[in-house]
Order: structure tokens, then sequence, then C-alpha cells
């Protein structure tokens, strides 16, 4: 090959040199952006161990299959030599039963073989397809437990690439390792027996050189973790860009940033495809040292014997039957290698996945929920109390500084503020999307923190501006808080906003499906669509923030005009910008700088000349031109 | 929710040879193909040496060990140790050779897709869900990368293994060797059944996986209405299903896989078997010395490994070949520039630019997956914004003001009229000069994980530090971005500091004005900001808009009196245009739409607007 020497050109000691290299300057401090969450010691295997533990049986299932199979496999050779120390001599003597027993037990042999690799392979694929359906089910659902302040940081490319590359590595360790790891035990078991056999000497020989072999695959283990380890983390990148880009395809491509784009994914990807090589020449490295080691051993070996068979010590035959042993001794070498290969990949997958696994949300379900007192037929809502409730986001900086609040139960409250005034804050922590720094949030006498999530999903439900559409049909969307509603009352949901209008001149109506043909939506038809979401789940308490920001003014009218029966035995709070949402309030609070400085009924704070008169004002002028 | 699969129609498997959809990958391992051939010359080398190295073992014992004789101990045990050495070499040497140029294939096929998809039209990635389009770039490239490595080596190495077995077992016994070849017909037949069934289990589960990347991408996107509605539950059933169904359809493929690795170990072994008996009877009849049956039987059991690895690599080859079809899938979609050049030969007869402003003429678009029959979203929009002048568009909810703004920048094309920017069709415009010409700030604003600063400069990379705070006025960002942990250079977008809407909605408009654009097209762009704010950014932006020409959609009175004059949008078509308070006095809809009060009759159908409140009311008394 006359094309390798070309292309051969750099030294292998660059290519070592740069595996030592860390990805990129190192980044300080957040270990959210350096995709290295804090992992427990041991985790990633006490994680592997707890997933495989429900298949413990299925497991001994197919290491059984798998050694049978492997016997069957190896009797083959043996009959061979039967058949011509044997059954030759018993032929020539007109004996056909040595070889009918011989030919009987091949065909044996072959059929078992043959049925037990089939009976193996499924086993091994139950297993390992029960497990990967497990960690998946793990991840996800974990992660949806998570709280919205993990969301924010985590991003969706990295959950994505945990529950897609990270698990496939799982699964290369299942379906290849698993089948490597038993041969490669097993050859190494039975040959050295055999070696020990023959010659004590020559078989204790072949022992101790696997002492250099051990110490190969243990730097072989260090090194290409600290390789796996960065290229889940660089996987993890380049999907993360890859994922950001795609969804802000719009602005993306009107602001030009195709180019510059390119450039910062390349970089990304070189990042990727330098520690992606690096693995591979781990690899390499390894193949290469611990062949050389293993060649060298049996060419000591053999030397050691013939000079000891040249001088009577031991015999002929025996040496013979030793090297061909010896040959087949290192053989698994390879084999063994590819195991590591896929354990180490499949470790380093694990521990980000084990990361991701020790999060604790900071939100957390309560351990012994507290029922919510029934709601009297003829009491509205329920009452809301924010008692001695402080919020700082965990980086510091306080959002809103101890404060006491009560709504009461079946009133519309308005919270107005200019942009950052904690408005949303106080929505959230109201939603239970955050736990107060302090304080407590109850609803109608109980901690929201010990409600059950049913209880606290069908008290209290809040829709925001960013009105997301899942894929699946416009019914569906709506249905989103009950599932069970029937059409009807999905449709009467609709009608109450405004929205059936444009539902029913959509090209299959409810059945539109939002990801599909002629499912484009504009974004105040969105909003409305989550309006009626929120309407459909009933709750006692809803919250608007911003829900109207994208209607125009006679779809927000009409929103205005539904909410007068809507919200009439619920308790609602509702943050606006636009103060027509004021028209329908029992109580306006105005917030600045996270506190409250005015509190009154809307005609109250007017007539007070205070902030809120202001913005009423101002609201004026914007409307009467 | 999501149990279903959401592919676009394109999506559906078109039946392939394998071998064909492997061959596309030519053009990407070109640039290694040296490197490539070398390392399978190196592993024809390496299994050469080792079938070497026992032939010196049985000479160093059948020779020297048994003569006795120490000279020629030395030197079969330095041959073996040579040789040892150049086998465990070649083994490094092929790994060495391959690393990274394999890693390079991936890595440009990675950014190829990625720069296609850039490009793609905007309609395509309204069909494609991202979670799909994320895995053809990962896991489907991984599994080339591996193909390549791998089963394309060795299904050579081994192929010519087998052969040169075939060979030799053949002019040893040829009657034998018939026996032992026997099975190669039905392994063909048998082979050839499993791959088609297998490329269709193999295809179906890369879909799935697509499937659930979409679902994990939602689940995080949709985050906040899942917990505000305690959906989590719900949403990990649907999830749970899924990955019900891609075990389903992998245990499908092991048992197809379980299958062909059963015939593929018994018919070769039956094989043996057979030639054992028959060897066994000729040896003892004095035809064949057991010398010659037991190298012909060595020499079947040595070809055992390249036959039964057949199976596996078949199957590697097999679910690369789809990876390989769904790859080419998304680089096969032309790219939104691909028919513009033509348009673009064109334009030298379109004449130098005068300043003519913005015109619509008959425009007319729909979208192109629409249903058939369904009305186009606009049919016959005839505007002109005249150069500096501000143009306000108003419409009622759906009645296609954001699709309109679209079109300008050419997200999508229209489908009949034309649109010039200075009398130029904006067909017959590089898209790269029509981008700069025109600064959109779109309805939901979309911030990228960069710093606050540079998200601004996406929208004019000239400009500078001076620009980005002028910007920033404008939009009254300046005082919100001042207060941020690293002002203008903290981390915003998916990786950063979460902002409010008002707060990216001020971003997204000052990444708008920061390159002075000549043409401006803001869709909504105050609608998150309370009112204080946005009269401060109106007062700011009538300077930009004194001398820019510009279309901006509203839905409120304030945010119209930006404007110089005003467009009314219905039923698909501009029905009026005036100022203000002229469209007020004679269009009853458009004071509709201003107030909100009076007859929502000339409302076109599909817009949200109020059914009979009296009737509605009614209904959602509970």
């Amino acid at each position: 090959m006359t094309t390798t020497t070309t292309a051969a050109g750099r030294p292998p000691e660059d290519s070592d040199a740069d595996a030592a290299t860390p990805p990129g300057p190192p980044a300080p401090g957040d270990p959210f952006d350096q995709d290295v969450l804090p992992t427990p010691k041991g985790a990633s295997l006490a994680l592997l161990r707890s997933l495989l533990r429900p298949y413990t049986a299925r497991g001994r299932l197919t290491v059984v299959l798998l050694l049978l199979q492997q016997a069957a496999v190896q009797a083959g050779p043996l009959l061979v030599a039967y058949a011509i120390d044997h059954a030759v001599p018993a032929l020539r003597a007109h004996d056909h039963g040595p070889l009918l027993a011989v030919g009987a037990g091949y065909l044996a042999c072959a059929l078992a073989a043959g049925a037990l690799q089939y009976g193996f392979t499924r086993s091994c694929a139950r297993v390992s397809q029960d497990v990967l359906r497990d960690l998946r089910g793990r991840i996800f659902r974990h992660a949806q437990a998570l709280s919205l302040d993990f969301h924010e940081r985590y991003t969706s490319g990295r959950l994505i690439s945990r529950s897609t590359t990270d698990v496939e590595s799982l699964r290369e360790l299942l379906n290849d390792g698993l089948q490597e790891l038993v041969g490669v035990v097993l050859s190494i078991v039975y040959v050295t027996a055999m070696l020990l056999y023959l010659d004590w000497g020559l078989g204790t020989a072949a022992v101790l050189s696997a002492g250099p072999l051990l110490l190969f695959i243990r730097s072989y283990r260090r090194r290409s973790k600290r390789v796996y380890a960065r290229r889940s983390t660089a996987i993890a990148a380049v999907i993360v860009k890859f994922a950001e880009t795609l969804n802000g395809i719009r602005p993306v491509q009107a602001f030009r940033r195709e180019r510059p784009n390119d450039a910062a994914f390349g970089r990304l990807n070189r990042v990727h495809e330098r520690v992606n090589g690096s693995a591979t020449l781990e690899m390499a490295r390894y193949v290469l040292l611990s062949r050389t080691a293993a060649n060298i051993a049996v060419a000591a070996i053999v030397l050691w014997g013939a000079s000891r068979v040249a001088t009577g010590s031991l015999a002929l035959g025996v040496l013979a039957a030793a090297v061909l042993y010896l040959r087949r001794l290192y053989d698994p070498i390879d084999r063994l290698g590819m195991f590591l290969n896929a354990y180490q990949s499949a470790a380093a997958s694990l521990e980000k996945v084990a990361g991701l696994l020790a999060q604790r949300p900071a939100v957390p379900e309560p351990a012994a929920p507290v029922p919510l007192p029934d709601r009297a037929a003829d009491r509205p809502g329920r009452e809301v109390t924010f008692s001695g409730v402080h919020f700082a986001y965990r980086t510091g900086g306080e959002v809103l500084p101890r404060f006491d609040l009560t709504l009461a139960a079946g009133k519309t409250v308005a919270v107005v503020g200019s942009t950052g005034a904690g408005k949303s804050t106080l929505a959230k922590l109201l939603a239970r999307f955050y736990d107060p720094t302090g304080g407590r949030v109850l609803l109608d006498g109980v901690d929201l923190r010990d409600l059950s999530t049913t209880d606290l999903r069908r008290g209290i439900v809040m829709v925001t501006q960013e009105a997301f559409l899942f894929s699946g049909t416009v019914a569906e969307n709506i249905a989103i808080g009950r599932p069970e509603a029937p059409r009807a009352e999905i449709e009467r949901a609709a009608r109450a906003i405004g929205a059936h209008d444009f539902i029913a001149a959509l090209p299959e109506g409810y059945d539109t499906d939002v990801r599909k043909r002629g499912g484009r939506i504009s974004a105040g038809q969105r909003q409305l669509v989550a309006f009626a979401r929120a309407l459909l789940a009933d709750p006692a308490v809803l919250i608007l923030d911003e829900a109207t920001s994208s209607l125009d003014i006679p779809g927000e009218r009409a929103v205005q005009r539904a909410m007068h029966t809507v919200l009439r035995d619920r308790t609602a709070v509702v943050i606006a910008h636009r103060l027509s949402t004021v028209e329908i309030a029992d109580r306006v609070l105005v917030m600045s700088h996270g506190r409250i400085i005015e509190d009154g009924t809307p005609s109250e704070l007017i007539g007070s000349k205070g902030e809120f008169a202001s913005l009423h004002e101002a609201w004026q002028d914007s409307l009467v031109q | 929710m999501s149990d279903d699969a959401h592919r676009p129609e394109s999506a559906v498997p078109t039946p392939r040879s394998p071998v064909r959809s492997l061959l596309r990958l030519w053009p990407y391992v070109r640039p290694v193909r040296a490197r490539l051939a070398g390392a399978a010359g190196v592993a024809v080398l390496a299994s050469g040496t080792g079938l070497l190295i026992p032939l010196v073992l049985k000479w160093l014992v059948d020779g020297p060990v048994a003569a006795r004789d120490a000279g020629g101990i030395w030197l079969g045990g330095g041959l073996l140790l040579l040789l040892g050495l150049a086998e465990a070499g070649l083994f490094g040497l092929r790994r060495w050779l391959v690393a990274r140029p394999l890693a390079s294939v991936e890595a440009a096929m990675r950014a190829a897709l990625y720069r296609h998809l850039q490009r793609l039209p905007v309609a395509f990635h309204d069909r494609w869900p991202t979670g799909q389009l994320l895995s053809r770039g990962t896991t489907d490239l991984q599994l080339l990368r591996m193909f390549l490595a791998f089963p394309l080596t060795f299904l050579f190495v081994n192929g010519v293994t087998i052969l040169a077995g075939c060979a030799i077992l053949l002019t040893q016994r040829w009657t034998l060797g018939l026996v032992l070849l026997a099975p190669i017909v039905p392994l063909v037949v048998l082979c050839s059944v499993f791959e088609a069934k297998y490329s269709v289990a193999a295809r179906r589960s890369q879909d799935q996986v697509g499937d659930l990347t979409t679902l994990v991408e939602e689940s995080v996107l949709g985050i906040r209405i899942i917990k505000g509605f305690g959906r989590h539950r719900a949403q990990a059933h649907a999830y749970t299903a899924l990955t019900h169904e891609l075990r389903a359809t992998e245990l499908h493929k092991a048992r197809l896989l379980a299958a062909i690795w059963g015939v593929i170990t018994i018919l070769p072994e039956t094989a043996i078997g057979a030639a054992l008996i028959l060897g066994t009877v000729q040896v003892a009849d004095g035809d064949l010395s057991a010398g010659t049956l037991v190298a012909f039987l060595s020499t079947a059991l040595a070809l055992r490994w390249p036959v039964e690895s057949i199976g596996f690599l078949l199957a590697i080859s097999n679910e690369s070949a789809t990876a390989a079809d769904r790859y080419f899938e998304v680089m096969d979609v032309p790219p939104a520039d691909a028919a513009d050049a033509s348009a673009l030969a064109a334009a030298a007869a379109d004449g130098a630019p005068a300043p003519d402003g913005l015109a619509l003429t008959g425009v007319e678009f729909r979208y192109p997956d629409a249903p058939a029959g369904a009305p186009p979203t606009l049919r016959g929009v005839d505007l002109h914004v005249r150069p500096g002048e501000t143009m306000a568009l108003v419409g009622a909810t759906g009645s296609g003001k954001t699709t309109l703004t679209a079109l300008v920048p050419r997200l999508y094309d229209v489908t009949g009229g034309r649109i010039t920017l200075d009398g130029r069709d904006i067909m017959t415009l590089p898209r790269d000069e029509l981008r700069s010409l025109v600064a959109v700030a779109f309805e939901e604003p979309t911030l990228f994980s960069a710093t606050a600063a540079e998200n601004v400069l996406m929208g004019g990379e000239e400009a500078d530090g001076d620009g980005v705070r002028r910007a920033l006025r404008i939009a009254q960002a300046h005082e919100f971005v001042a207060a941020l942990p690293q002002a203008e250079h903290t981390q915003v977008g998916e990786q950063g500091l979460s902002l409010s809407g008002g707060q990216r909605q001020r971003l997204a408009l000052a990444r708008a004005v920061v390159g002075s654009p000549r043409f401006l097209v803001l869709d909504d762009p105050l609608s998150a900001l309370d009112v204080h704010t946005e009269a401060r950014v109106e007062a700011a932006l009538r300077e930009v808009l004194a001398t820019t020409t510009a279309l901006i959609v509203a839905h409120r009175p304030s945010t119209v009196l930006l404007a110089d004059r005003v467009a009314l949008l219905s039923g698909g078509r501009v029905t009026a245009v005036g100022t203000h308070q002229q469209l007020l006095r004679e269009s009853a809809e458009y004071a509709h739409l201003m107030s909100g009060t009076g007859p929502a009759d000339s409302a076109p159908a599909g817009a949200a607007g109020p059914a009979d409140p009296a009737r509605t009311a009614e209904e959602t008394e509970r």
C-alpha cells in the first residue's frame, strides 16, 4: 500500500500529546456551564447495578446460555481429534459406531450452538432493552420532576444528549460488551488451566506475563476515562448549539447568522472531532502496547521452553501443545480492549446521567401530602396567603424582600408595575414554580409545599405569555390540564375565550395537528389556546401572567368580557402591562423593586395620585388618540 | 400527547439498495481514502502475519527443537519475536491510521448537515421536528463513523480471507471443498431475506429514536406548561409509551439477528461435520492422509470466525445504510438559494436601485403545506411604503400580518405578485444583500446563548460599542442591561440568564435597529412592555423611523401612532390605507380593531373575533 506513506505524515507522539490537552480554555465556575454536575463517588456503578437488579434472573440465564454456547462451539476440535484417533481405526476394523457417534455429536453440537446463539441473542436483547427502557424512563421522569430553575440552566440539548447518545453507549456495552467479556474470561480460564496442567513452569510463566498486561489495562482505563468524559461533554455542546440554531431558525436567517454560526458550530464540532479521534487513539495505543507485550511473552516462553526441551527437562509434545495454547491465551486481548472501550464509554455516559439523577428537585413533592380542605359549594375560589415570604435567587440577589399578603377567595387581584418589579416572581411563587427562600405560601391555610401535585394543579393554574404548543391536535393542546375532558367541554372552553371561531376555521378544526399541514397558529391565537387550556382545567386559583400581550384589542376585549364570568367563582391574580384588565379587578397591587408600594381598589388608587394613577393616566392616553 | 410519530411525509422510506445508500458517503470519505485503504491493507497484512506465526511455531517445534539445535532455536525465537512485534505494530498502525481521519469524516458530515439546515427554507423547519434532525446529526453519524472504522474494513478483510480459504480448501481436496461450500447458496438467500427485513426494522427504530428526541425537546421547551398543569406524569407516560415501542422494535431486530446468527452458526458447522464424516471414511479407505484431513479441517475451522462475523457485519452495514438514507434525505432537500441563480442573472436587467421604498404588488401567498383547496393566506396585497415612511399594518388576529412580514426578508417566498425594495424585485437580490437591507424584530423575541451585546450585534456586525449603546438606548434596554451581573457582557439566552419577555423584546428591538438598516420590519415590537417603557421606546424609536422605511405590525393605537400611514389587512388583501384618523372615520373594521367596540361584522372569518358575548357567557356558566 503506497498510499499509507503519504497519509501517515504526522508522528504518533503528536496525537498522544493532544490527547492530554483539555479542549479549549477551562471555563471558570459554574458546573452547568461545563456540563459537569457533581456526581457522588461510585454513583455511576451504583446506577448500573440498580438498573440491572430487576433483571438478575434473566441476566444469569443469558450468561448460562452463553457459557453453553461457547462449550458447544469448543467441542468441535475435540470431536475432530476423536474422529482421527478413534473413528479411523474403528472404521478400518469395520466398526461404524464411533464414526456415527462423531457425526451425531457434531450435528448435535452444531444445532445446539446455533440454537443457543439464537437464545442468547434474544435473551441478551431482552435484558439490555429492558435496562435501556428503564434508564430512558428514569432520565425523563427525573428531568420532569426537577424544578424550573434547573431547566433554565441545563438546556434541552444536554437533556437530549443524556437520553440519546449517553443511553446509546450503555446499549453498546450491554449488547456487545457482555458477550466479549464472558468469551474472554472463559477463554483465559480454560487456556490457563490447560497450560498449568501441561507444565507448572510454563503455566506460571504465562500467568506472570499477565502482570505487564494488567498494568497496560489499568493505564488504558485511567486515560480513556478522561477522554470519554470529555467526549460526552463535547457531543452535548454540539447538540446544544445544533438545537438552539434549529429552534431559532427565523432570526438566524433574517439576521444572516449562518456564517458566524457555521464558525461557532465548527469550533464545537472540532473539539468533539479531536476528542473523538483521541479516544480511538487511546485504543490504538492500548492495542499496540498489549499486543507487543503479549507477543514478547510468547517468544520468551517459547524460547525458554525450547531450551528446556534441548536440555531434556521438557517433553517435546508438551512444548508443542503449550505453544499452541499460548497463542490462544493472548488472542482475546483485542476483545478485552473492545470491552474496556465499551465499558469506559458507558461509564463516562453513566457518570453524566448519574450527575443528572443526583440533582434533587428544588421544589420537591411532599412525602406526606396534606389534603386541601373541601370547598364549600357556595364559596368561590380559595384564599391565598403569603406569610413572611421573601425570595432570592440561588446565585444571590434578593428579588422579593420579606412581605405578607392575603388574597381573598373569589376576588380578582391585578398586579402592576414596571418590568423587573417582581410581579412574575410573585406569580411563580404562587404557582410553586419556585419555593420561597423564607416564609410560607398557603392555599386555604395549607402550605403549598405540603400539597400533592394533583391537588396543587387542581388548585392553581398559571397562564404565561409564552404559549407553547405541543405536537398534537388543537384539542389535545387545550385538554392538557384534563386529558379526559369530552369534546363538548373543550369546545365550550374555547368558545368562552373567543378561540372557537379561528379553531373551527382550521383545516381539520379541533383535530388539526399544530405541527402539520395548515396548522399554522399565530402568537395571538396561541395565547387564546393557552387561555382555553387554563379554563378547561378549572382551577380554584388562576394566575394570568401577561396572558393577553399578543392579542389585538377586540380579542383582548372578548377575553375581558369572558373573564367576568370565568373569574367569578375563582381567585384570580392578573399580571398585565395593559391596564384594561384592571377594570375587572377587585383589588390592585402596584409593585416596584420587589415591594408592594400601593394596594387598594382601582378607584381608590386612581384617586390617590400615586404610581398607579400615573400608569392609568398614561394608559388612557395611549388608548384615546 | 406526543405518542404519535410526527414525521414529515417526505420521510417515508423508499426501498433502496443498501450498497447504493452507502456509496453516497464517498464524497465525504474521499479526502481520507488513502488512509482508509491503507488501513485495510494493513489489516490484511496483520492478518497475514498472524497466520505466519503458527507456521513458524510449527517449524520451530518440528525442526530445531526436535533436533536440539540451539542456534536454530534462537533463530526461531528471534523470528517469532520479530513477527510478533510486526503484528502488534500493524494492529496499532491500522487504528492509528483511521482514528483522526474517521473522526474528521464524522465531523465534516455533521458540519455539512448543520450548514445545510441553516440554509433550508423556513417552511422546511416548519415540517421537521428538531429532534428528528438532531438524531440525524448525532446517533446516525456516529453509526456511520463506526461503520467506516470496522464493518467496512472487515467486510473486506473477511471477504478476502473467506475467498482465500475457499480456494485453499478446493485445491486441497475439491470433493470435500464442495461439501463445505454447499451451504453458501442457502446462506446467501437467507442473508438477503434477512437484510430486507432488517433494514425496515432498522429504519423504524432510528425514526423512533428521532421521535423520542423530539419529545424530550418539547418537554423541556414546554416545561412551564407541563409544571403549571401538573402534567409531568402524563408526559412521562407518553414517553414511556414511545420507549415501549422502541423496545418492541429493537426486540424485533434482535429476533431477526438471532435467527440469522443461528443459521450462520448451524449451516457451516453442519457442513464441517459432513466433511469430517466423509473425510474420516476416505482416511479409513486410505484415499486421504490423516494429515491432509487435519490441515483441511483446521483451515475450515479458521474460517469460522470470518463467516460468523458476516452476520453482524451485515446488520451494522444495514443500519448504516439506513442512517445514510436518513442523512441524505435531509441533505437532498434543495437549500433556499438553489433556485436563485437564474433570478440573480436577470437582476442585471433590473437596473440600479432608485429610492422607491417598499412596494408589494399583487402579492399572493399560500403556505407550501396548506391543504389543497384552502384559500391562500394572502391574495393580492398591494401596498406601497414610500421611502422614509413608516407604515403600520393592522388586521385581526390571524389575518396574515406576521406572514406578510416574513415575506419581506424572504423567510418564505411569495407565490404570486412581487415585492420590490427601491424598485428592485427581492427575488433578484442575493439573500445576503436583501437581509442586510432589511432588519426584522419578531413577535417572539429569540435570544441566542451569547452575551447581551453579542445578541444586539447580530443585527449589524459593523456596529461598534457606541452603536450597541445607542441601540440599547433606543430600545430602552440600557438600564436593565447595565444592571445585569456583567452588564452588556452577561450571557443570556438558553445557556445564560433568563430574561423576562419585555426584556427579551427590547433586546430584539435593539438588534433590529443597531445596523441602521434601510428597511425595518417590526412585528408587534412593544407588546410585552408596560405603558411607561412603551412610551419611552416610542419616543426614541421615532428618531430612527424618521429616516427609515418601516413596516410595523400594530395591535394598539399607541403603536399605530408611530406610523405616518396605516394599512388595514383583511381577508388576505389590503382593504384600506390612510392615516389613523382617516381610517377611524372611514373603516368600521379598523375602528373595531382599534377600540374593541362597534360592529365586528366586517371581521373576516377565521379571525378570533368575539363570538356573541351573551352566548359565550351563558355557555361558561357551570
